[in-house]
């Protein structure tokens, strides 16, 4: 019994991690249909945040949930004025342009900090005990955490005035310009919020994983896979997409190990998109969020 | 016109690399001629990555994924056969095979390039995280260790004929430029063959084409597992150029460096991405020898520069400066032929 309960606990775990990684990936692209390759070195600036604002004696939970969002945020916005916003309409260049932004990220933090791990942050909570196995509390605490980013996404998006022009510009950016929406600002701003998501999820996660410049290409293939399986709905897909995956990986790499597990996921990534080219918001809950 | 300059470029392009083939050698030392081989190798991806791409419009992002695949069938097949031509027969099937299963999924799903492009570098990606978790002594095919993060050993080529006579460096060289110089003119040749002109019609506009009665995603898939085979070749090129297979090869870094050569050099065009992969190849090499330098600070400036300035890359913008000045220069001699013309004309009505 406890086991099948740290078992399960596991398996939620790797779904809420696939959908923290993806969230902010998901924002972006359910946005501006604008895959952004840069996705992983904004997780790993978010780590970066954590560990250069500790070491400068920061309370870590600041450090992870406000510092790190922030400054990644800022950073999403700069890149959107600098370079996307030259690029809407023009979808394989606006990829080629951010994997080019991922190559001069990953360079400039490991010219300033060096490519090795920088001082590794422990996680600032133990373990909790399921009867007879030991499992992580900050992995409990993770699951807590994308839910409630989830429950904010979500909030913003259906009950603020702002959610409800990044909805309509989302539907039909031509009308919503139409009807006196900026549509320029609203990219700008949902470029910045899924910017900051990301960093948020680098943040947190730094802890776990550690932090190295070139991070984020261990974290961009599982976001890719998510978001592209999800679809274009922001919620509904990242959330149907990580939990699908994240339970084949989950239970796969229990059965054999994580290194099946991985090309499970991919696998079943492929076979997906075959079944639904669009992903699974394409062709089930069509008009969720 | 342009078909015949073409012509006449193509063969000054042959000339060009028979030379570099058989004097490269004897001129050059030996250290040089290895890293040489290596270009070559990655010339030979930049070329599949172009008649993917930049000829058939498949956002392929992930070109490595093959290429890898050919590098390690063809290292763990020639430790455990002893001869290597079997090796790198099976090497270019296995990686061909991989970009057709792939391709049977992408294209008959009817993907969207964005998400082939992703897909297909998430791909590589896994290939890479995969083979990294290698390292054990349980993973081991026929003779040869995997390695994990290590890799494995890439023997020499040997003669087809006696498996014993393993080629020096200086033969390797012979045989990968030979290599690069048969898999371009082969590539020019299928873009100038039905199939190849279906591609571009495909490319150009996909519901017309399958309109006019083409089934697009077969030509796509063709065209691809093509592409595959290519940079199966060029990953036994590059296994022999570095002597080991690391999972390295899968690495986003060489993914984006493919990307890099196409757009540097030019989409559409052949000779461009291989010109760019040498280009580049030279750069980073030169880059590596300036410690102050990050690379990677470099290689982003010039995509992000590239994307935004010069989207379609080096070569076709030269070919149109060429064609605006050739047609500037006609214009002119028209003009002249003209006017002199009307000139004996009015003096004849004077007369």
């Amino acid at each position: 019994m406890d086991f099948i309960l740290a078992l399960v606990l596991q398996i939620i775990y790797g779904i809420a991690n696939l959908a923290l990684i993806g969230l902010g990936l998901a924002i972006i692209f359910g946005m501006m249909r604008v895959i952004n390759l840069a996705h992983g070195e904004f997780l790993m600036l978010g780590g970066y945040t954590v560990v250069v604002s500790t070491n400068l004696s920061a309370n870590i939970w600041i450090a992870m949930l406000v510092l790190a969002p922030v400054v990644v945020g800022i950073v999403g916005v700069i890149v959107e004025r600098l370079l996307i916003r030259f690029l809407y309409g023009r979808t394989v260049d606006t990829l080629l342009a951010t994997w080019g932004l991922s190559l001069l990220l990953v360079g400039l933090v490991t010219a300033i900090f060096g490519p090795q791990t920088a001082t590794t942050i422990s996680a600032p909570i133990g373990a909790i005990e399921i009867g007879a196995y030991a499992s992580s509390g900050y992995e409990l605490f993770l699951i807590l955490l994308t839910l409630a980013v989830f429950g904010a996404v979500y909030a913003v998006l259906r009950y603020t005035k702002l959610g409800l022009l990044a909805r309509g510009t989302m539907q039909r950016a031509d009308i919503a310009a139409t009807l006196g929406v900026s549509t320029s600002r609203i990219y700008m701003i949902t470029f910045g919020l899924g910017s900051a998501v990301a960093g948020l999820a680098g943040g947190v996660l730094a802890p776990i994983t550690g932090v190295v410049p070139t991070i984020g290409a261990t974290y961009i293939a599982k976001a890719f896979i998510t978001v592209i399986s999800g679809g274009t709905a922001i919620l509904a897909g990242t959330a149907a997409a990580a939990s699908l995956l994240g339970a084949m990986n989950g239970i796969v790499t229990f059965l054999t190990g994580p290194t099946v597990g991985e090309v499970a996921l991919l696998g079943a990534a492929i076979i997906l998109l075959r079944l639904m080219p669009s992903g699974i918001t394409g062709r089930f809950f069509r008009r969720s969020l | 016109m342009r078909q015949r300059r073409e012509n006449i470029a193509l063969v000054a392009l042959g000339i060009v690399g028979l030379v570099v083939m058989l004097g490269g050698p004897h001129v050059l030392q030996l250290f040089t001629i290895i890293n040489l081989t290596t270009a070559i190798g990655l010339a030979v991806l930049a070329l599949s990555l172009g008649l993917v791409w930049g000829h058939g419009g498949i956002l392929c992002f992930g070109q490595t994924a093959f290429f890898g695949t050919g590098a390690y069938v063809y290292a763990v097949a020639a430790q455990s056969f002893g001869g290597t031509t079997g090796a790198a027969l099976l090497a270019i099937a296995a990686a061909a095979a991989v970009a057709a299963i792939l391709g049977y999924f992408m294209f008959y799903g009817r993907i969207s390039d964005v998400y082939l492009g992703v897909i297909t570098l998430t791909v590589t990606l896994i290939f890479f995280n995969l083979l990294r978790r290698t390292s054990g002594p349980e993973y081991k095919i026929g003779s040869a260790l995997l390695g994990g993060f290590n890799g494995t050993t890439a023997p020499p080529l040997t003669l087809p004929w006696d498996s014993n006579a393993v080629l020096f460096p200086q033969q390797v060289f012979y045989v990968a430029m030979g290599a690069l110089i048969i898999a371009y003119f082969g590539c020019v040749w299928l873009s100038r063959s039905h199939f190849g002109r279906v591609c571009v019609a495909i490319r150009e506009n996909e519901i017309r084409a399958e309109l006019l009665g083409y089934d697009a995603r077969l030509y796509k898939l063709g065209l691809f597992t093509v592409g595959g085979g290519l940079a199966g070749l060029a990953g036994i090129l590059i296994a022999n150029g570095i002597g080991r297979v690391t999972p390295d090869l899968f690495n986003l870094s060489y993914a984006a460096q493919a990307i890099i050569w196409v757009i540097v050099g030019g989409r559409g065009t052949l000779i461009g991405p291989v010109l760019g992969a040498f280009t580049i190849f030279w750069l980073t090499s030169w880059l590596g020898t300036q410690s102050h330098f990050n690379i990677n600070i470099v290689l982003g400036i010039v995509m992000i520069l590239f994307v935004l300035l010069l989207p379609r890359g080096v070569v076709p913008a030269l070919i149109d400066l060429v064609d605006r000045w050739t047609r500037r220069k006609m214009n002119q001699r028209e003009r002249m032929r003209a006017r002199r013309r009307t000139g004996r004309r009015a003096m004849q009505q004077a007369e």
